[in-house]
């Protein structure tokens, strides 16, 4: 085996347990309990082995990270093992007193996600109040000195709104807008039919973005991360699978991908068995789609092998079945077919779908009253650190 | 959904020519949110931004480490010269100062 390059950054994903009920949430349909969270203590060796691997730069994410009471010593402990800390975060929870506790752990910079500009849509959108709470946070994150970027995931029902969305990044005085859309993983596959904007809706939007990009210039960093059902071209997914993130799950599982998990025969490896360092260059599931060996044809013979890395693995298996194919989404797919007739469909179908909200991670049967309670708890503690 | 994508940016080769008007009261410094670090597993300096990873070629780590606030320009020139004789110091780091200054990396 030829030696592998250490990976350059960490998605930890502190928790499943989240304030909000995004449709389009791609973590797993059956996420992981509380209880079955890894420690404090956990966390800091994955954090420790990680920055001795090579990853100088994490995401705190979930869920919703704020949800972990030890999420400052986390902090400390990533930036103790000498990676960067960005959070990602719904905003929800993030107070005076809990950034600046943060902050003096060394927290370097915050992502917050928002839904659309309208507070009423978008709280529509993510099945809860929470736009006074974004609000309030970007305000406290750009008063404590921090890079602010902000996310938005796009679909069908605020990709009509790319102006306004615009105009409140720079209103909240972001530094970066990230214009994602929906990856169609865990829970928001079961509301792909709702969520998929139409090609009429890309390519305004697409005209939009140049616009403001012209308008903009260095001002305000506008990303837009491209449909690839749409665009029918396979995305880059991950920059490569076990090339230059790996992901650890709430439980410890260790994935190539935050969506993975869903993979038949994947086997992922988990912390509280194995090294970060054995994980990453001998596992079986960090080697199954590494590199150029697995592809299929076309993919092998193909010029752009090396810009999309084969797409996206998990998408492969969502839409044929079979992780190993072509990702469906590019043009040159054998199964190209399967995604032309889902936008085909969309463009005569309905106008207006309803979603289903996210439901709330369940325990395994003789903990499954202490969930609710547990649950109840966290947002009680965001909505106390919420208060005057 | 996920945004980690800190592609590493083969970045400032640092000494490349850029034609930007020098200014001698500047007094670089690393922008909040940026910060420098030698990766020990790659022997390299980088510069860690919120979604960023830029890696630092030739003696760019050297320069960076004189942008405290205190130098001006023409005091980390000074300092390089004497450090590095016979590198193209004077002719070159000014230039590729404003250039990160124009990224936002420094201020």
């Amino acid at each position: 085996m030829t030696t592998v390059a250490p990976p350059w950054a960490l998605l930890a994903e502190l928790t499943h347990a989240c304030p909000l009920r995004c449709g389009y949430c791609s973590n797993p349909v059956e996420l992981v309990g509380r209880s079955a969270e890894l420690t404090t203590e956990q966390w800091a060796g994955v954090f420790a082995q990680a920055g001795a691997l090579g990853v100088v730069h994490t995401h705190l994410s979930g869920g919703e990270p704020l949800l972990r009471r030890d999420l400052p010593d986390l902090v400390a402990a990533a930036d103790a093992a000498g990676l960067y800390t960005q959070l990602v975060t719904s905003g929800v929870g993030l107070g005076e007193r809990r950034l600046a506790g943060l902050v003096e752990s060394g927290l370097r910079s915050v992502q917050l996600s928002v839904q659309h500009a309208d507070p009423a849509v978008a709280e529509r959108i993510a099945g809860a109040r929470s736009f006074a709470a974004k609000e309030r946070a970007a305000r406290l994150i750009r008063e404590a000195g921090l890079p602010l970027g902000l996310n938005a995931v796009l679909h069908r029902g605020n990709l009509d709104a790319l102006d306004e969305l615009i105009r409140l990044a720079v209103a909240w005085g972001a530094d970066r807008l990230e214009l994602a859309h929906t990856q169609y993983h865990g829970w928001a596959l079961r509301n792909r039919a709702a969520l998929l904007p139409t090609p009429g809706q890309v390519e305004r939007a697409r005209s939009t973005i140049a616009r403001w990009r012209e308008r903009l210039g260095d001002y305000l960093e506008l990303v837009w991360v491209a449909p690839d059902l749409l665009d029918a071209t396979a995305k880059p997914c991950m920059g490569g699978w076990g090339r230059i993130s790996l992901t650890v799950a709430p439980d410890g599982t260790v994935l190539p991908c935050p969506a993975a998990g869903s993979l038949p025969g994947l086997d992922p490896p988990n912390v509280r068995e194995h090294q970060l360092g054995v994980i990453w260059r001998e596992s079986k599931a960090f080697n199954a789609f590494r590199g150029e060996s697995w592809m299929p044809d076309p993919c092998r013979g193909c010029a752009l092998r090396a810009t999309d890395h084969g797409g996206c693995r998990c998408q492969a298996y969502a839409l044929t079945g079979d992780p190993a194919r072509t990702d469906p989404a590019c043009r040159h797919a054998p199964d190209h077919h399967v995604v032309r007739d889902l936008v085909h469909d969309l463009v005569g179908g309905p106008r207006r779908l309803a979603y289903a909200y996210r439901e709330a991670p369940r325990e395994a049967p003789q903990a499954q009253r202490e969930v609710p309670r547990d649950l109840r708890r966290g947002i009680r503690d965001l909505q106390r650190e919420e208060g005057p | 959904m996920t945004s980690l994508r800190p592609a590493a940016r083969q970045n400032a080769a640092g000494w490349a020519p850029a034609l930007v008007p020098n200014v001698t009261a500047w007094r670089p410094a690393l922008a909040r949110g940026v910060l420098p670090r030698h990766d020990p597993v790659r022997d390299a300096d980088l510069l860690l931004l919120p979604e960023r990873v830029v890696v630092l070629h030739g003696r760019a780590g050297a320069v960076l480490a004189r942008c405290d606030g205190s130098r001006t320009v023409a005091g980390i020139v000074a300092e390089l010269s004497a450090e590095y004789p016979g590198a193209p110091v004077a002719a070159e780091v000014p230039d590729f100062l404003a250039g990160l200054r124009k990224e936002g990396w420094l201020t």
